[in-house]
């Protein structure tokens, strides 16, 4: 075994683990204690912090040996994680106190992390849904170790509640408020953004059907239509709260003008993708402007609708919360994040946030799956 | 000059349709409030005056296109650039912070696609998130980013530009990375028969096969930048640019202001797009592509 | 076997795919001399293309060796041993047709002086000389892939592999094109590996014809042609032509069940 061939993430790891062991203390609190003569007072990584940095040395070293990538990722994945687990334990009560050796041990194990997920990367298990498992289990990881630096450093270097607020602080927030939330989500999304995205698409539709029949008012609408995906519509939502009023129907109003002109550029261009072959054996068969549309350039507009409907499914949300800062009722997931803000209340606003997030992908799956079931013969979906 | 007038009278036909459906808007929308005022004051106006009345209301439900586009002009041309009610002033204020966080966002949105491209272990970790980040409403926190800043005593232009970086580094990241890897097997095979470096393949097959992808990326872009400054200008208590003069004019309700702010940030969009697409069309023309 | 341009001994390639393992290519013996026009002929899946992409170390065998100028091909290629003409012209649509020339020259570093003067004479090698500035989409498919032929020829590499380069291209064009290149074969004395599935083309070009066959991929006949290396286009139409086109196609026909 060649040096050369050491992951780098081994050696850093083992170099910042052993930094930390000859650090003098993992938290200020440990270091009065060691002043004092050690006499008896409890302070936090008394125990658990040996335990600590010897997992990450094991893990560092497991890195450094080359076993087999399998053994490697599984031995990884559970040193890296109880040392975490150790680490964010540990810092309750001790907050902003962190010392050196907690900020080499953190390093350590981020790099250690980035190894476990180097090797997960590479492996390439024979069945497909072992695969799959990898490919998701990766992204996972990532997630999970954003949160887990994000709990450390905000908790470890005592950043203010203020500014960011740590993930376990959000998700006390996300549990408590579940009444809230709901409440909020129901204004917003039930009635604002269905609503709007029901209405606006389908208008979007019907006028690129009327255009698609008719050239002249496709040729002066779909010039306009793309120039409009480029303005900041969300601007009409002062006016629109003036028209409709503080609820949910201004919001929806907003929605549908946002969705409007995708879906009709979207499926105009949806309309004219469908082949000459097949449009004139269409011709051959005599057949009718409604037989053509349904039978086969629908169809092959339907790859063209549904990236229409994807690409609003987004924009509704964002039009529907935006609208809000503009005025609502007391309810609703901007006039939340608008409100709390106002208060200093991040985490609520983080909680808000994490369930617009949630439910935007939740909205786009959706909208996604509906399309593989009806768009299962196009090659994007069958996968090349 | 037949090909010119079959692409634009179709164009200006609809415009006009739209300008007068405008004006009956604008009469229906504010006909019932004129008909409050004048049966107050007594008044019984002919049929033309009545109309006209309902066209030159200071704060109509729906102005009218003439009242917008002589607030445009007069908040445009005949104000001094560095008046606090002139539209040039408020566009600067927020194009400004447009233009810094689009800079910001692209850079990082090019390193981050090279990243992916090259590492596998940023593909595999990071590259779902990016395209799962497509999908949630990110201008949420635009008033949170605003408002924690300010608390940290950051405020003016770098919070909005942040947003904007934010916004418009996600577009960029995404159509890169797609950019990157838009070269055929072939021409990687081509550059491994000739034993081409990492650097080589990089600069001579993937940066010019991605320069289409880049300047179609960088137009959306622009645009959620623009729109990102524009909201991030909504919480700061309303003091300067386009976001401001819309939360002015929905306080206050002058819906003309508030049409006028709507043509500013329109027109700002529509420069910015057409540069950028402009810029893109010359550097493929220099780069040989066939003319469309 | 010193002296072999390629030397294959019981190679063999199988290729790990989701519904199972493939064997490509199995127990193929086959010498390449210096000089010669080789050509593979057989049905898709016989993998004479995979074969190619072996030499070219752009496949790794699984099985047996092969050495390419009496290296590996890893070695052959970082010592850029082979020019590689793929099925589609695969130029550079942002580069002009000199520019394109001059890619592999720009990675192997040479002179810009040297450069221009390759580009001339290779582009002179293809019949383009006053093309150098037009772009690809510019120029009909035939003169596409001799543009690109040029490519491969402009670092005087002594081994030429080509895979389906005419493929794409009407019958036509295509026989003007195998004119070309046998003329220019006899000029540069190169050594030139072809992959085909026309019968006539490979006949036509050879000097040796590796007749393959799918399922797995192996060689089922190693015909050497005798046919002289002055070939007009008529030879066609003569019967030592006509036997040795009836032998190949007799070699195809053993090698395929049909069963599809």
């Amino acid at each position: 075994m060649s040096l050369r061939n050491v992951p780098w993430q081994g050696v850093a790891a083992l170099v910042l683990v052993l930094l930390a062991i000859f650090s003098p203390a993992f938290t200020t609190q440990e270091l009065a204690a060691l002043s004092a003569g050690g006499s008896g007072a409890a302070f936090p990584y008394a125990v658990t912090g040996p335990l600590m940095l010897a997992l990450a040395v094991l893990a560092a070293l497991t890195i450094v040996l080359r076993p087999r990538p399998a053994a490697e990722a599984a031995a990884l994945f559970v040193l890296v994680h109880a040392a975490a687990w150790l680490l964010l334990g540990g810092i309750a009560g001790a907050e902003g106190g962190a010392l050196a050796a907690y900020w080499f041990l953190l390093a350590a194990l981020w790099l250690i992390a980035w190894r476990l997920a180097t090797v997960l990367s590479s492996l390439r298990p024979a069945g497909r849904a072992a695969d799959t498992a990898v490919r998701l289990l990766v992204p996972a990881l990532f997630g999970a170790w954003i949160l887990i630096v994000w709990e450390a450093v905000v908790r470890g270097a005592g950043i203010p509640f203020i500014l960011l607020p740590p993930p376990s602080a959000i998700g006390v927030r996300i549990a408590n408020s579940v009444p809230i939330l709901a409440a909020d989500v129901y204004q917003t999304i039930f009635k604002a953004v269905l609503t709007g995205y029901v209405i606006g698409c389908a208008a979007g539709f019907v006028v690129a059907i009327l255009a698609d029949r008719f050239l002249f008012l496709r040729r002066g609408l779909i010039p306009i239509g793309n120039m409009v995906s480029a303005l900041p519509i969300i601007g009409v939502a002062p006016i629109m709260v003036m028209w409709f009023g503080f609820d949910w129907q201004s919001k929806a109003a907003v929605v549908v003008i946002m969705t409007f002109f995708p879906m009709l550029v979207n499926t105009v261009a949806g309309l004219a993708a469908s082949g000459h072959m097949e449009r004139d054996l269409m011709r051959t068969y005599a057949s009718s402007y409604t037989q053509t549309l349904a039978k086969l350039r629908l169809p092959a507009a339907a790859p063209f609708i549904f990236n229409a409907l994807k690409i609003n499914s987004t924009l509704a949300l964002i039009g529907a919360i935006v609208a809000e800062f503009f005025g609502t009722p007391i309810v609703g997931m901007g006039f939340r994040i608008s409100t709390e803000i106002g208060r200093m209340n991040v985490d609520m606003v983080w909680a808000e946030i994490a369930v617009a997030a949630l439910a935007g992908s939740v909205f786009y799956g959706v909208v996604a799956l509906l399309e593989r079931a009806v768009t299962f013969w196009h090659p994007s979906i069958r996968g090349g | 000059m037949t090909s010119l007038h079959s692409r634009f009278a179709p164009v200006l036909a609809v415009l006009a349709a739209i300008v007068a459906i405008w004006y009956l808007g604008a009469y229906a929308l504010n006909a019932p409030f004129q008909r409050d005022l004048d049966r107050r004051s007594g008044e019984t106006p002919t049929a033309w005056e009545f109309v006209v009345r309902t066209m030159t209301q200071a704060k109509p439900t729906l102005p009218a296109p003439h009242q917008v586009v002589a607030n445009v002009y007069e908040n445009t041309f005949l104000r001094k650039p560095t008046s606090n009610r002139s539209l040039v002033y408020h566009s600067w204020v927020t194009l400004s912070a447009t233009l810094l966080g689009f800079a910001f966002g692209t850079a990082l949105g090019i390193l981050i696609a090279v990243g992916i491209v090259h590492v596998t272990t940023l593909d595999r970790s990071l590259m779902p998130w990016i395209i799962a980040s497509q999908t949630i409403p990110i201008l949420a926190i635009a008033p949170m980013v605003i408002v924690v800043l300010a608390a940290v005593g950051i405020t003016g232009l770098i919070p909005k530009a942040l947003i904007s970086t934010y916004l418009s580094f996600f577009p960029v990241a995404v159509g890169m990375v797609k950019g990157l890897r838009s070269p055929e097997a072939m021409h990687l095979d081509l550059m491994r028969t000739y034993h081409a470096s990492r650097a080589q393949t990089f600069w001579k097959l993937r940066v010019p096969a991605s320069v289409p992808f880049l300047f179609a990326s960088m137009k959306v872009a622009i645009a959620a930048s623009l729109v990102g400054a524009i909201v991030g200008e909504l919480p700061t208590g309303a003091v300067a640019g386009i976001g401001s003069r819309l939360l002015n004019g929905s306080y206050y309700s002058q819906t003309i202001d508030i049409f006028a702010a709507l043509i500013a940030g329109s027109v700002v969009a529509i420069i910015l797009v057409s540069i950028i697409g402009l810029a893109g069309r010359l550097t493929e023309k220099a780069m040989g592509a066939r003319p469309a | 076997m010193t002296g072999a341009v390629v030397a294959a001994s019981r190679l063999g390639l199988t290729f790990r795919t989701n519904d199972g393992p493939v064997e490509a290519l199995s127990n193929v013996d086959l010498t390449i001399g210096k000089g010669e026009f080789v050509s593979f002929i057989g049905p898709s899946g016989c993998g004479k293309t995979t074969f190619l992409r072996v030499i070219a170390d752009l496949e790794q065998p699984t099985a047996g060796t092969i050495t390419v100028n009496g290296m590996s091909p890893e070695m052959a290629r970082k010592a850029r041993a082979y020019g590689y003409v793929f099925q589609a012209a695969a130029l550079y649509p942002w580069r002009t047709i000199e520019r394109n020339v001059a890619l592999p020259l720009e990675i192997m570093g040479i002179s810009k002086s040297e450069q221009a003067e390759r580009i001339r004479r290779t582009l002179d090698l293809v019949n383009l000389t006053g093309f150098e500035k037009k772009y690809p989409w510019q120029l009909s498919g035939g003169m596409q892939q001799r543009a690109s032929i040029a490519r491969a020829l402009a670092f005087d590499a002594d081994l030429l592999l080509m895979d389906e380069p005419f493929g794409a291209l009407d019958e036509i064009v295509r026989d003007h094109l195998n004119e070309q290149l046998l003329v220019l074969w006899a000029r540069t004395q190169k050594t030139i590996c072809f992959v085909t599935h026309s019968i006539p083309e490979a006949v036509y070009l050879s000097t040796k014809i590796v007749v393959m066959s799918p399922r797995p991929g192996r060689v089922t006949d190693v015909i050497e042609s005798t046919l002289p290396r002055e070939r007009p286009l008529e030879i066609r139409e003569s019967p030592e032509f006509l036997a040795i086109a009836h032998r190949v196609r007799e070699g195809l026909r053993a090698g395929h069940s049909y069963d599809d």
